[in-house]
């Protein structure tokens, strides 16, 4: 059975090398777990789009099914599912969220 | 009405027994809790699969009733690989 919001989450999940589901946008984030996601991916200086769940409601529900993840942000590298804002924190401070940017060969940004 | 820390660290150990639940309410109004999960039975699982443990411990409270808790997870230090 496949479902068109799934589907619009895998596609958009695939397209984006880093992508991270929020909670509003990068300049105006709705929620303090979604500014601390945006906070870290700007310290390791790599290139990444969002998705505002809240101008989304199928989006917002159909996140938490695909990834069986209850709470939103969610970042995803390179189609894989990495953690929520406690988890990019914890692999922030251990140095593990630049080496798997690194191992991914994910874009740098200029800055 | 917001979970006390005492009825979060009760499901969490009830699920995950002989785990080693710190909590710490962030912001004194008993509703931002941050939680410290330790547990041998983590060993040699992802931070992504040691978190949904203890999100089912919680049983689909998380992001409902329990919308701002942060977790941390690790393993006892003696059960860490050399």
């Amino acid at each position: 059975m496949t479902h068109p919001t799934n589907e619009r989450i895998d596609t958009l999940v695939k397209q984006n090398e880093v992508l991270l589901f929020m909670k509003g946008t990068p300049l105006f984030p709705q929620c303090g777990f979604s500014s601390r996601a945006i906070a870290i991916l700007d310290h390791l200086g790599v290139g990444y789009e969002t998705v505002d769940v809240l101008q989304d409601m199928e989006v917002r529900q159909g996140i938490k099914a695909y990834s069986d993840w209850p709470t939103i942000p969610q970042l995803y590298v390179k189609g894989e599912f990495v953690g929520g804002s406690d988890i990019m924190m914890e692999m922030y401070e251990a140095g593990e969220l630049a080496q798997l940017m690194d191992n991914e060969g994910v874009t740098k940004v200029e800055g | 009405m917001p979970m006390t820390g005492e009825e979060i660290e009760d499901m969490i150990t009830a699920a995950i027994p002989g785990a080693q639940v710190t909590m710490t309410d962030l912001a004194g109004d008993g509703d931002h809790w941050a939680a410290h999960v330790r547990s041998a039975s983590f060993t040699g699982e992802s931070r992504v699969a040691q978190h949904k443990r203890v999100y089912e411990a919680l049983g689909g409270r998380m992001g409902g009733v329990l919308h701002a808790l942060q977790l941390t997870t690790s393993v006892p230090e003696s059960e860490t690989l050399p």
